[in-house]
């Protein structure tokens, strides 16, 4: 995100902390995407997804008078929203997830090697992205999709710096160990 | 050189390795970002890995961009219940300055230059209606010279009596000498002149009489350096 868009977010914050509509509506609209996009890879259904955006920009429309810039406006988004994927997480009962495997049970409803068969990497590649566990996944999103730094990260997931770049380290590492169960070696590690 | 990649899977991974995602993402620090090109520069095996996460790069991505766009039902959703919420009430906190910024960014730009306009055509009112009050004010006896020495008389007018005063044309020949020895002896100063040669002269002896002012005249005509000596009208 330019320097630009991050002072213009900030102006829309202190807008609608003054009420604008109007300044919601930009707000929302320059960020609804990825902050559905990250949820969903978050909560894994769409509709739970959909429901998520709605209380985050509900509660940046409640809480914008209390934004103090410190961090990115898209970074407190993303802080938000993980907040209520992980509490929609929680109260979602059939889907046999406690508190605490949430974030550990990968995904196994794809099989890799289905993909591989049809020789296209890249697809293999997304595939194993998606079998990632829920903790892998997020940082793997937020460092490469969200283009985060590794101070924001740490403020949005609420661990220390250092453990960021070691979790992603070894986010990387057991993609690897998916792709080679599937057949794909990439010289790495 | 042991290849700081070489670590990697036996033991701790590197510092530079660790930043290796956040380079290809482009949001490390010009600091970090030089020693990690310095580091890719001279390791092999580092440039692989990062080759192989450039790959990551490009494949978080397009998963994401796969996942589409909410529908409008969130956004309907969403400021549904913003009109729901009560109506928000101005921030007592909120700055005099935040204030002023509202109002004059809620007025359109003639409105603006038309209000500036009228604001320097009140100062300008007001400029005119005090100078008005301040010349009213003004003795009428300022009126008259303009020179520096007429502020010592303005002091002076303010006490009891004015001071005598004379025009003075002094004679042709008369030297600089001469005048300032003739101011010193009546005790004399210029305060104002020339006009068709004749200088007004106010003397420091505070009031007199009609006789001893006529005396003074009288005894200034005769002084050598003087041509003509008379009351001022």
């Amino acid at each position: 995100m330019s320097a630009t868009q991050a002072a213009s977010d900030d102006t829309l914050i202190a807008r609608i902390a003054q009420g604008d509509r109007l300044a919601m509506q930009v707000l929302y609209g320059r960020h609804h995407v990825r902050v559905f996009r990250f949820g969903l890879r978050l909560v894994r259904d769409e509709q739970v997804a959909e429901d998520l955006i709605s209380e985050v920009f509900l509660d940046v429309w409640r809480q914008a008078g209390k934004f103090e810039g410190r961090s990115a406006v898209s970074t407190w988004l993303l802080a938000i929203t993980r907040f209520k994927a992980l509490s929609a997480l929680r109260r979602r009962k059939d889907a046999e997830l406690d508190d605490e495997a949430a974030g550990a049970i990968e995904d196994t409803s794809d099989d890799p090697e289905v993909t591989v068969q049809k020789k296209d990497t890249g697809d293999a590649l997304r595939k194993c992205l998606g079998q990632l566990s829920a903790e892998h996944r997020e940082i793997v999103d937020l460092v490469y999709y969200h283009e985060k730094s590794v101070e924001e990260v740490a403020g949005i997931i609420g661990i220390p710096e250092n453990t960021v770049k070691t979790r992603l380290f070894y986010a990387r590492k057991k993609l690897a160990e998916l792709l080679k169960a599937a057949g794909i070696e990439r010289g790495w590690p | 050189m042991m290849a700081a990649s070489k670590k990697i899977v036996e033991q701790e991974p590197s510092d530079i390795e660790l930043l290796l995602p956040w380079h290809a993402a482009g949001t490390l620090s010009a600091r970090d970002a030089r020693k990690v090109e310095e580091a890719l520069a001279r390791d092999p095996e580092l440039a692989r890995q990062y080759a192989v996460i450039r790959e990551e790069y490009a494949g978080t991505i397009e998963l994401n961009e796969s996942l589409g766009a909410p529908s409008t039902r969130a956004m309907q959703k969403l400021f549904a219940a913003i009109d729901a919420e009560p109506a928000r009430k101005p921030s007592a906190s909120q700055s005099l300055a935040t204030r002023f910024s509202s109002l004059f960014s809620s007025l359109s730009p003639r409105t603006l230059a038309w209000s500036a306009s009228l604001g320097a055509f009140v100062l300008v009112l007001q400029a005119g209606i005090i100078a008005g009050v301040l010349m009213d004010n003004r003795p009428s006896t300022f009126q008259t010279a303009s020179l520096s020495m007429n502020e010592q008389s303005i002091t002076r007018d303010l006490s009891a009596a004015p001071p005598p005063r004379a025009l003075v044309r002094f004679a042709a020949d008369a030297h600089v000498g001469d005048v300032t020895a003739l101011l010193d002896k009546y005790q004399a100063s210029i305060v104002g002149g020339a006009k068709g040669g004749m200088f007004r002269l106010q003397f420091a002896n505070g009031s007199m009489s009609k006789d001893e002012f006529a005396n003074l005249l009288s005894r200034l005509q005769n002084e050598k350096a003087v041509s003509l000596a008379v009351a001022t009208p």
